[in-house]
């Protein structure tokens, strides 16, 4: 990577105090994301959601973030003031959820809230937002702009509703995109669409892209660089395309555990935890 | 001998303009011993067979029998021996109140299982929890614990037929696979049969024998995993569903 990162961690703790002491979510994780797309893979519990919100400043107190450094575009977010962050959510750095019945406002029109997203970063007319707003439907590959504008999010699918939350969060044209799970609520044949198009976009931008799953074979499709989470520590990085000589037995576990159609075996390979990973320090996954 | 055979079936919600037909026109025959998988985008109906054939949605039409016994309107008590249901959410099927011990003595008694005591540790044990977990709360419980549990529930008047619905998409691959092999020991052990429904072509190669593609509520085709893992299929739906399942795994 020639030119600086666009987001830089390094020593990233996430603590929730609780009644029976302090738990940590996340434990001391270090990456760089520059114009690439990251997969964060593990499973629940792992800490990669967590680590997702907290580059967004995303946790709600009485959670804490704390790091060594946690630069966006070479700003210290840590002290940024509230309006700061506010500014930079969605202007800079953009997040897509889960699943779009939960994240689009049910009693607002689909244009409505797109229209709301882009004027809240930029000054523009009315009549100006709509047009972007058109253009960037267009762009996820919506057919009929026009009229999913004037839809309610409860009249749109699934795969549909992902797709518009794609390009709200598209509108303001951040450089950095988290997406975490943005497939896992949708079918198989959907899924496929839905990550072409993130892929497209993020290449045509030149965005950075942090893709928090759980399916570690999606990832290594889709991703350039693989970080592998385990309670709140990276295990193991690679190249997406070195996912197969990967080496620490929990990626080597999470692998063979999935059944695959083509290669069918008689019994699933069971994960055997060893406590020693738990206690193995943090990788770096700084570039 | 079928276990489970389905003519002619067609199921609805609402009526009048309002009426949607989630199934239409299904026929299906479950072989004794047979383990057969629904698959299908939601929506396509795959769970709604599961909830007529138990009886949860009321209005259908068509002929269901189950051992030779046609099912009517009520399902008499005896069906409910031969047939159980896992759901999809194991943190939304247990009561949250009551313990692992009530849940399961609960479902025992009301099929007359008098020995409840000693079929309690052995149920629990089959399904690799043992009798430590037995006064558990569910809060107390990982998830994979959880649909052990449900699993338990499902087994615990010794059913025939354990209808699968989508019984792992709420976990982990890692958990995932532990519920598996479970079920592909439990099979074997019991002699049961299985339906499945799942939107993971994967897990239901893995598991099922035969598979039933459906789509809008029409069931388009059935193949034998065997077809199905070398990408024989008949119909452009199935063709295209089993290259996006292949695709997103390269």
């Amino acid at each position: 990577m020639t030119d600086a990162p666009l987001l830089d961690v390094e020593n990233l703790w996430v603590r929730f105090p609780t009644r029976a002491g302090v738990f940590d979510a996340v434990r001391g994780l270090s990456f760089t994301l520059g114009r690439e797309r990251l997969g964060i893979v593990g499973e629940s519990g792992s800490g990669k959601s967590m680590t997702g919100r907290a580059v967004l400043r995303l946790i709600r107190p009485p959670g804490l973030i704390e790091a060594d450094r946690l630069d966006l575009h070479g700003e210290d977010i840590r002290a940024a003031s509230e309006k700061r962050m506010r500014a930079l959510r969605g202007g800079r750095i953009s997040m897509i959820m889960q699943d779009p019945k939960f994240s689009l406002n049910p009693v607002m029109t689909v244009g409505q809230q797109l229209i709301e997203a882009l004027r809240a970063h930029e000054r523009v007319s009315r009549h100006e937002a709509r047009k972007r707003a058109l253009a960037t439907l267009d762009e996820v590959a919506i057919r009929d702009p026009e009229r999913v504008l004037g839809l309610y999010p409860h009249e749109v699918s699934g795969g549909m509703g992902q797709r518009i939350m794609i390009a709200m969060m598209l509108l303001p044209d951040p450089d950095i995109l988290v997406a975490d799970e943005p497939t896992s609520a949708l079918d198989v044949s959907v899924q496929l669409q839905v990550l072409d198009i993130i892929d497209k976009l993020v290449r045509d931008r030149g965005m950075g892209l942090m893709f928090i799953s759980h399916d570690l074979n999606l990832v290594a499709k889709f991703c350039d660089r693989i970080v592998i989470m385990y309670s709140g520590r990276i295990v193991e990085t690679c190249r997406a395309d070195a996912l197969r000589h990967a080496q620490h037995p929990y990626t080597l576990g999470l692998l063979n555990s999935v059944p695959d159609l083509e290669h069918p075996r008689a019994r699933l390979e069971v994960l055997r935890r060893d406590p020693a990973w738990r206690e193995a320090p943090s990788v770096s996954a700084r570039q | 001998m079928s276990a489970l055979s389905i003519d002619h079936l067609d199921v609805w919600f609402g009526s009048g303009a309002d009426r949607t037909d989630a199934v239409r026109d299904v026929s299906l025959d479950v072989a004794v011993g047979e383990s057969f998988g629904l698959v299908g985008e939601s929506g396509s109906g795959k769970s709604t067979i599961l909830r007529a054939i138990t009886g949860l949605v009321p209005t259908w039409s068509g002929r269901m029998t189950v051992a030779d016994e046609a099912l009517g309107r009520r399902r008499s008590r005896a069906f409910y021996r031969n047939v159980q249901m896992v759901f999809q959410d194991p943190y939304g099927s247990l009561h949250p109140r009551q313990t692992v011990d009530r849940v399961l003595s609960e479902a025992m008694h009301l099929q007359g299982v008098t020995d409840i005591d000693t079929r309690m540790d052995r149920l629990l044990d089959d399904v690799g929890l043992g009798a430590g977990f037995r006064f558990r709360f569910p809060h107390q419980l990982s998830g994979g614990q959880r649909q052990r549990v449900a699993i338990a529930r499902a087994l615990a008047c010794e059913p025939q037929i354990l209808l699968l619905d989508e019984p792992t998409s709420a976990l982990d691959v890692s958990v995932q696979a532990e519920i598996l092999n479970l079920l592909v020991d439990l099979r074997a052990e019991h002699g049961l049969t299985y339906v499945m429904v799942s939107h993971d072509l994967g897990i239901v190669g893995h598991l099922c024998d035969r598979i039933a593609v459906m789509n809008q509520g029409q069931l388009i085709e059935v193949l034998d995993v065997e077809a199905m893992r070398r990408l024989e299929a008949q119909t452009p739906y199935t063709r295209h569903l089993l290259e996006s399942s292949i695709n997103s795994i390269r």
